[in-house]
C-alpha cells in the first residue's frame, strides 16, 4: 500500500454517524475505518448522499460522530483544531474583507498579527497568483479566484492535514482542471496531508494516491483503489492507458452505488 | 427611449449625467402633471397649482406653525424610531438564537405588522393619554415590528459556512459573533434602520391622530378641517421631501459601509 512506510496522520476508527430525519433515524455513516498517512493525497469519489460531506465534517471536527473516533496525530478530535484546514465547495470568503485580510484571518486567530501576518499572507496570496488582487473583495473575483483565495486562506492557516470538500465541483470545466492542475503542483512543493472529496472520478484519479469509493446508505467504504500513475501528473496523464483503465475500474463502482441510490 | 435600458444606468459612462438629466424629466413631467391637474375642473380644488402652493411657505412660517410642527414631528419620530431599533435589535438577535423566543414571538409580530397602525391607535390614547406619549408609542410599535422582522430575517440567512469557515480558522464563539456575525448581519440592520424611517413617516398620521397639539400630520388634518387645501399640500409634500432626503442618507451609509455585498436586496 502506498502509505505502508509512513506515519500515519489522521486515523478513522469505526466510525457511524446517526441523525434524526423525517422519517425516523438516519444511518449517515457506519462502520468507516480508514488510515491516512503523512503527506499522502486521498480523494473519495461516491454518489451524493453517501455521507462523503459528513465524514469530511467530522474528520474537521464540525461534527461530532455517534460512535467511533478520529485521531489526527494520534490526538483524539474533539473539535475543531489548527491542524486541520477545511476548503469548502461554496469558497465561503468573507465577503467584507479583502482578498489580504480573507488569507490573514487563521493567521489573526492564531494571534499572528501585523507585518508577520501580512507577510505569510502575501506569500500564499502569490502561491495562487493573486497578488494584483490582495485588496480585492470577494465580489470583484471570479469563482476560480475565489476558490484560489480559499485555498491560499488554507495553506496560511499551516494545517497538517487539508480537507476539501468537493472544492472544484462549482467551477467550469477549464478552470476545474486548471485548478487541479495547481493543487497537484502545490501538493508536491508544500507536501501536506489532502483529503480531497470529488464526485468526479476524474479529478479523484487525477489528484489521489488512493481513491476511496462509497458506498450510500448507509455511507460506508466499498473500496479502496490504490492509483499507480506516478507524478508528476498532468493532463497528458487522463489519456494514459493505465489511468483509462482504473477510471472504468472505479466508474464501475460508483456507477453501480447511483443505480442503488436512484432505487 | 425605448433602448434596451433594462440594464443599470445604461452603462457606466456618463451614467451620473444621464440620471440627473432623466431626474430632471421626471421632475418636468410631474411638475406638468400637476399643472394638468390643477386647471381640471374636477381637480383644481384639491390641486392648487405650484406657484399657489409654494407660495404658501412664508405664509405657514409667519403664523409661527411650521417650526413647531416640523420640530414636535421629528421629536415624536426620531424617540420612536429611536426606540423601536433599541428594542428591535436585541430581540431579532434573540428570536435568531433562541427557537422557542422565535416560535412564540414571530407569529404576533407578523399578526400585528398587518393591522395598520390607525386602527389602534384610540387603544394607545385610553391607555396613554393625549400628547406625546401615544405618539412616541404608536410609532415605537411600528418601527420595531419591522425592523425587528428584518434583522430577525437576515440574521437567521447568514450563510452557515461562513461560521463553519471561522471555526476551522480557530474562531472561539467570541470572535466569532465580532468577526462574523457582526459584519455579516450589518446589511440587514442598516435595511432594517432604512424601511423602519420609511415606516415611521408613514405612521405619523396615525400617530398624531391621538390629540396632538403640533405636527406636520396633525396639521394636515386641521387643514383639511378648514378646507386649506394649498398649505396642506404643502405639507405633504414636506413629509415626501423629509421621506427620500432620510432615505437617500441612509442609502449612502449602506454603500460605504456595506460595499462589499454581492447583491442587494429590495
Amino acid at each position: 500500500m502506498a502509505g505502508e512506510e509512513r506515519d500515519i496522520k489522521v486515523h478513522i476508527d469505526n466510525v457511524k454517524k446517526t441523525y434524526m430525519g423525517r422519517t425516523g433515524e438516519v444511518v449517515a455513516l457506519n462502520g468507516v475505518n480508514l488510515d491516512i498517512a503523512d503527506n499522502e493525497f486521498v480523494t473519495v469519489v461516491g454518489p451524493s448522499g453517501c455521507g462523503k460531506s459528513t465524514l469530511l465534517n467530522i474528520i474537521a471536527g464540525l461534527l461530532e460522530p455517534t460512535s467511533g473516533t478520529v485521531t489526527c496525530n494520534g490526538k483524539v478530535v474533539t473539535g475543531t483544531g489548527p491542524d486541520r484546514g477545511v476548503v469548502f465547495q461554496q469558497y465561503a470568503l468573507f465577503p467584507w474583507l479583502t482578498v489580504k485580510k480573507n488569507v490573514m484571518f487563521g493567521l489573526n486567530m492564531k494571534g499572528i498579527k501585523g507585518e508577520e501576518a501580512e507577510e505569510i499572507a502575501m506569500k500564499y496570496i502569490k502561491m495562487v497568483d493573486l497578488e494584483k488582487f490582495v485588496n480585492h473583495y470577494p465580489k470583484e473575483l471570479s469563482g476560480g479566484m475565489k476558490q484560489r483565495v480559499a485555498i491560499a486562506r488554507a495553506y496560511a492557516a499551516n494545517p497538517e492535514v487539508l480537507l476539501m470538500d468537493e472544492p472544484f465541483g462549482a467551477l467550469d470545466a477549464q478552470t476545474r482542471t486548471q485548478l487541479q492542475q495547481e493543487l497537484l503542483d502545490t501538493w508536491e512543493k508544500e507536501m501536506k496531508t489532502c483529503f480531497f472529496i470529488t464526485h468526479d472520478v476524474d479529478e479523484a484519479l487525477i489528484l489521489g494516491q488512493r481513491v476511496v469509493i462509497m458506498s450510500a446508505r448507509p455511507g460506508r467504504i466499498k473500496d479502496i483503489i490504490d492509483v499507480d500513475i506516478p507524478y508528476p501528473r498532468d493532463q497528458e496523464t487522463k489519456m494514459s492507458p493505465r489511468f483509462l483503465e482504473l477510471k472504468n475500474l472505479i466508474w464501475s463502482q460508483v456507477y453501480q452505488e447511483y443505480l442503488e441510490v436512484r432505487k | 427611449m425605448g433602448d434596451k435600458s433594462l440594464t443599470k444606468n445604461g452603462g457606466k459612462q456618463g451614467g451620473k449625467l444621464m440620471s440627473r438629466i432623466w431626474l430632471l424629466i421626471s421632475l418636468a413631467v410631474a411638475l406638468g402633471l400637476w399643472t394638468l391637474l390643477s386647471v381640471l375642473p374636477q381637480t383644481a380644488r384639491s390641486f392648487p397649482n405650484v406657484i399657489v402652493t409654494l407660495s404658501q411657505i412664508p405664509v405657514v412660517i409667519e403664523r409661527g406653525i411650521l417650526w413647531k410642527d416640523l420640530s414636535s414631528s421629528l421629536i415624536s419620530v426620531g424617540a420612536g424610531y429611536a426606540l423601536g431599533f433599541v428594542i428591535a435589535l436585541p430581540v431579532a438577535i434573540l428570536m435568531a438564537w433562541y427557537k422557542p423566543v422565535r416560535n412564540i414571538i414571530e407569529p404576533w409580530i407578523q399578526f400585528i405588522r398587518n393591522i395598520p397602525p390607525l386602527a389602534y391607535v384610540p387603544l394607545i390614547v385610553i391607555a396613554a393619554g393625549v400628547g406625546r406619549r401615544p405618539q412616541i408609542i404608536v410609532i415605537t410599535i411600528a418601527t420595531f415590528l419591522i425592523m425587528c422582522i428584518t434583522m430577525y430575517q437576515g440574521i437567521i440567512n447568514i450563510d452557515e459556512t461562513l461560521i463553519k469557515a471561522a471555526r476551522v480558522l480557530g474562531a472561539r464563539d467570541k470572535d466569532i459573533f465580532i468577526r462574523v456575525l457582526a459584519p455579516a448581519s450589518l446589511p440587514f440592520v442598516l435595511t432594517a434602520i432604512r424601511l423602519g424611517a420609511s415606516v415611521a413617516l408613514t405612521t405619523l398620521i396615525a400617530a398624531e391622530s391621538t390629540g396632538a397639539f403640533a405636527g406636520l400630520g396633525m396639521r394636515i388634518r386641521s387643514f383639511n378641517n378648514n378646507f386649506e387645501t394649498a398649505p396642506m399640500l404643502l405639507y405633504i409634500i414636506i413629509i415626501g421631501v423629509i421621506g427620500i432626503t432620510v432615505e437617500k442618507i441612509i442609502k449612502l451609509l449602506e454603500r460605504k459601509l456595506t460595499g462589499w455585498q454581492e447583491k442587494r436586496e429590495i
